[in-house]
């Protein structure tokens, strides 16, 4: 037996040791450091640097893998992997979490709910995320998918006074519950069959029975549905509308993103690892599930008034398009998930963001109504938005489209030419509803004259997402090949 | 400099645009200015065309080529032939007369309208120069943005139902034809064993014919919807009646051939085995045949001024799509000229109605009569771009279609005939449409004081006139052009046809030299 934690095992954790502590420290200081409301702004300077140092532990684990060649490294007997696909992901979520934390300032203040321990509560959610895409072994996990539910369980439910935010928290938290023992009865099976928690086994155990085994497919079926509950697939997206509308906005947006890309990066681990072996089993099942996904979130959304609702069916729809990257399951299918959470998170946190800057005192500021003549009042934010809808809608040259490819090119390349043509259809529905909230803000009168709100941060992060949004459009190279690392996985 | 010619023709209007972004909102006059330098700086430098353009030369000319997206196999690569070097003539050139005419009627987001129309000519320069499918298809989507807000911003009555229907149409079959263009990408990396987008290099792929017949219809379904072509025509009454005058001209002169240009450019030469599949083509050829007659009996029916422009153009586009699967020289070659002619006549119609609309805020028939009387120079205009669009010898619509039906009765002498129909009931309904606004006496006391056309409209249709005059007169030269392009594209898709016909050798556009 050799030593208990070693120094690969340390260059393993330290981003996700860097985000506990600063997240810690963060609670603390809360208290005892910076009490006062005027010196909150240390707290996010606080955030920024936990987030930078984890930042730069994943620049390091990926020039290692680089210098040595390595496809990949585990740490803690492999409990840990450390691969491109993992320090991808990272990546996604320490942006997301950098670029809500930097809106939420303004924001919270106007919702008159501005505490501390929000910014601790972004940067432990972002810990458990870490798991997510690093963790080998079912209960590493299972304990990052909680430690990361439960930061968002408080922070949906975050306006205490807000009776929709009390409502959103407690569904999401009911629901989500729900879902976490579906998925512990999953890996519990797992488990059972294997006689070992790390995937590297589970795999092994797995592929020496049959694809059919009952028992193997109970523990898929089981797996999936508490998955496809926190990546909001249909049938299991009943809490997303509800908990989107009730979230603060901020929140919203960063459950949208950074909890949907982790949820994603765990369900592709799962399939392509342990249960790679029933494949044929899984993938009707999943193209079912995505058809389905497609046709609720798309058809829903038509008919929304409130753009957050709006939205959270279309990130709905978004779930449906990323796995049918995985029912394609191929290389380019997984590039393709990649590539669309990446793209994903930067143009549906834009689209948020944008919604965030109409929240001002009086106003909430999320009906279509509310968007209405945007384009008088600040053209910037107009043209803004409408680059991440067109984008949101996978119109070129944005960074939506070059998402879209990919998952197009993988169903083509897969066979699979009527999944293709029906998410190809489904654009247009997408393009219809989008485009309600761009016929209100170039069309429709001025609804009201209150200027919107504005801050350092807020300006910063929309500047950030719609240039991104727009790069990857334009010039994908050199993202693609970021990418490109995490199909290493297979 | 000079090797990038074709570059700063597609990006000169986006510079344009970009200079325009930064001129204040409130300074209209100096916008008007600077969206009208841009639009002919935009035709200017498409005019060294002219002399750099080979015509004995064969293949693509003008090339410029750059990675662009590796990990895709996309690049930037273009370059012209005859075929598109008509076409980007006539886009700059109605581009230009376009961004003219709208000076006095385009009131309100005066800049967010110059904005939109120098990126769409951006666009549509980009559809007709790309020889990479992927940058082909960026460009084809990008159009679509700037003519939504043009119809949805500045349109009529209806016009968020128009732009939106026009975008949704166009979008649906854009995304068909992209997954057509995939199955393409992936078989030629089956077959070669890398991934490229570059028509050239899709050229060389043989597919059997059951493949080639999907993604014919693949593309069929995104440059039908175009064209548009009969059954998928629906959108574009409402589209063009909804847009603003600048607008419809675009529509009509430039957008509709991006659906033509993609069955030339794409359909025929990448699929040849299902281009010449005689159920295709009767599928094709038939619904051609219902677009010009059916296009031309609603035409008689209009009482919107307008409206009748929008119908005759499901008639005219009829003869191109007629032309083009005829399969022949004259067909072809009748179809490209017939495109450019339905760009100049259908650019003038769509100006002389909008003239007359803002003059009246009408655009019923029934409110106009006699006004040959007050406004005569407009009569005059009329008067040609209507003869032109009729088919009269000695002007443009003519040569277009006579070289056409020529096709059509080398290929199948029925299909001629109902084409033939045609052209009489075209002649009927915009003799009718001309006797009904503009002769007899005037009815309605509104059009007595109508001021006729002014020196900036008159600058607008002089080009467009003498255009049309010179391909009616001489037009040797637009037929020497097309054919070498012509020839290539039926070498590969009728390899048999044409070693007969040059066995014979009879000039394949003997009867017009």
């Amino acid at each position: 037996m050799s030593q208990f934690y070693t120094s690969v095992d340390h260059f393993a954790l330290v981003p996700a040791l860097m985000l506990a502590l600063f997240g810690c420290a963060v609670l603390l200081f809360d208290f005892f450091v910076f009490p006062a409301p005027r010196q909150r702004k240390w707290l996010v300077l606080l955030l920024a640097l936990g987030i930078g140092f984890a930042a730069l532990g994943l620049v390091r684990q990926y020039a290692f893998l680089k210098s040595e060649g390595l496809a990949e490294f585990t740490a803690f007997r492999g409990t840990l992997t450390i691969d491109g696909f993992a320090i991808f992901f990272n990546g996604i979520f320490l942006a997301a979490s950098l670029l809500v934390a930097l809106v939420s300032y303004r924001y919270l203040e106007i919702e008159g709910e501005h505490h501390g321990e929000y910014y601790g509560l972004i940067l432990l959610a972002n810990c458990g995320m870490y798991f997510l895409a690093t963790g080998t072994d079912l209960v590493t996990l299972f304990v990052g998918l909680e430690l990361m539910a439960i930061c968002f369980y408080i922070m949906v439910g975050f306006l205490r006074l807000d009776r929709r935010s009390n409502e959103a928290a407690i569904k999401y938290l009911l629901l989500g519950a729900f879902s976490s023992g579906f998925l512990a009865y999953g890996f519990s099976l797992m488990y059972g069959l294997a006689g070992s928690t790390r995937l590297a086994d589970i795999t092994a155990a797995l592929a020496a029975r049959p694809p059919w085994d009952p028992l193997v497919f109970l523990a898929m079926a089981t797996t999936a549905v508490g998955l496809f509950f926190k990546v909001s697939l249909v049938p299991f997206h009943m809490w997303a509308p509800d908990a989107y509308e009730g979230a603060p906005t901020t929140v919203t947006a960063y459950l949208s993103v950074a909890s949907k890309a982790a949820s994603f990066a765990l369900l592709v681990r799962i399939f392509l690892g342990p249960l790679a072996g029933t494949r044929a089993v899984w993938q009707p099942l999943l193209a079912a599930v995505a058809v389905a996904t497609l046709t609720v979130g798309n058809l829903a959304a038509v008919t929304q008034t409130n753009v957050k609702r709006l939205l959270a069916y279309s990130s709905i729809s978004h779930a449906g398009y990323i796995l049918l990257g995985l029912v394609a399951g191929n290389p380019t299918g997984i590039k393709g998930i990649a590539v669309y959470l990446l793209v994903y998170t930067f143009m549906n946190l834009g689209a948020f963001l944008v919604l965030i800057a109409l929240r001002r005192q009086q106003i909430l500021g999320e009906e279509l109504d509310d968007l209405s003549g945007l384009m008088h009042k600040s053209p910037a934010h107009a043209i803004l938005m409408l680059i991440f809808l067109l984008s949101l809608a996978g119109i070129p040259p944005t960074a939506g489209f070059i998402a879209k490819y990919y998952i197009f090119w993988a169903l083509i390349q897969a066979g699979q030419y009527w999944l293709a043509a029906i998410a190809a259809a489904y654009v247009a529905v997408a393009v219809y509803y989008y485009f309600r909230i761009v016929r209100s803000m170039f069309v429709s009168e001025l609804s009201e004259r209150e200027p919107l709100a504005s801050s350092f941060g807020l300006r910063l992060a929309l500047g950030v997402t719609g240039v991104l949004t727009l790069a990857i459009g334009v010039h994908p190279e050199p993202w693609l090949e970021l990418a490109q690392n995490s199909v290493l996985l297979r | 400099m000079s090797e990038h010619l074709l570059s700063i023709i597609l990006f000169t209007p986006l510079a344009g645009m970009f200079i325009l972004l930064l001129i204040p909102s409130r300074r209209t006059d100096l916008i008007r200015l600077w969206a009208n330098i841009a639009g002919f700086a935009g035709f200017a430098v498409s005019l060294p065309l002219l002399w750099r353009f080979d015509k004995n030369a064969a293949g693509f000319q003008l090339v410029e080529r750059y990675e662009w997206i590796p990990s895709l196999g996309a690049r930037y690569i273009v370059g012209i032939d005859g075929i598109s070097l008509l076409l980007v003539l006539l886009t700059t050139l109605i581009g230009a007369l376009a961004i003219l005419s709208s000076w006095s009627a385009i009131q309100e987001k005066v800049k967010q309208y110059y904005a939109m129309f120098l990126l769409q000519q951006t666009g549509m320069l980009g559809v007709f120069l790309a020889l990479d499918f992927f940058l082909f298809f960026v460009f084809w989507e990008v159009v679509l943005v700037p003519m939504y807000f043009i119809i949805g911003v500045w349109g009529g009555p209806r016009k968020l139902y128009a732009a939106i229907k026009f975008f949704l149409y166009t979008l649906a079959g854009s995304v068909l034809m992209l997954l057509g263009i995939l199955t393409l990408y992936f078989q030629h990396f089956r077959q070669f064993g890398y991934y490229t987008f570059e028509i050239a290099e899709l050229m060389k792929l043989d597919l059997p014919l059951g493949i080639q017949q999907w993604v014919f219809w693949a593309f069929f379904i995104g440059f039908a919807i175009k064209v548009p072509m009969f059954p998928f025509h629906t959108w574009l009454p409402d589209a063009h009646v909804e847009a603003p005058t600048a607008g419809s001209v675009i529509l009509a002169s430039i957008l509709l051939k991006m659906g033509t240009y993609g069955f030339i450019r794409f359909s025929l030469p990448l699929l040849p085995k299902a281009s010449i599949d005689p159920r295709i083509v009767k599928i094709l050829v038939g619904l051609s045949l219902v677009a010009i007659v059916y296009g031309a009996l609603v035409s008689l029916m209009q009482q919107d001024w307008k409206k009748l422009v929008a119908y005759s153009s499901v008639s005219h586009l009829g003869f191109c799509t007629l032309g083009i699967f005829a399969l022949n020289p004259n067909g072809l070659a009748g179809s490209v000229i017939q495109q450019i002619n339905h760009g100049i006549s259908t650019g003038m119609l769509f100006l002389i109605v909008g003239i007359a609309y803002e003059r009246r805020h009408t655009r019923a028939i029934a409110e106009y009569g006699g006004l040959a009387h007050v406004m005569p120079k407009y009569a005059t205009v009329f008067a040609i771009a209507m003869l032109s669009s009729a088919g009269l010898p000695l002007l443009n619509g003519f040569i277009g279609e006579f070289t056409i039906l020529q096709g059509a009765f080398e290929a199948n002498r029925l299909w001629a005939a109902i084409a033939s129909l045609g052209i009489i009931l075209g002649a009927a309904y915009l003799l009718w449409l001309y006797q009904r606004t503009m002769l007899g006496q005037i009815t309605n006391p509104k059009n007595l004081r109508l001021p006729d056309l002014n020196l900036r409209e008159l600058a607008v249709f002089a080009p467009l006139i003498a255009w049309a005059i010179w391909i009616g007169v001489y037009p040797k030269p637009y037929f020497e052009v097309l054919e070498k392009p012509v020839a290539e594209i039926l070498q590969r898709v009728r390899p048999e046809y044409w070693e007969k016909a040059s066995a014979l050798a009879a000039a394949p556009l003997g009867v017009l030299r």
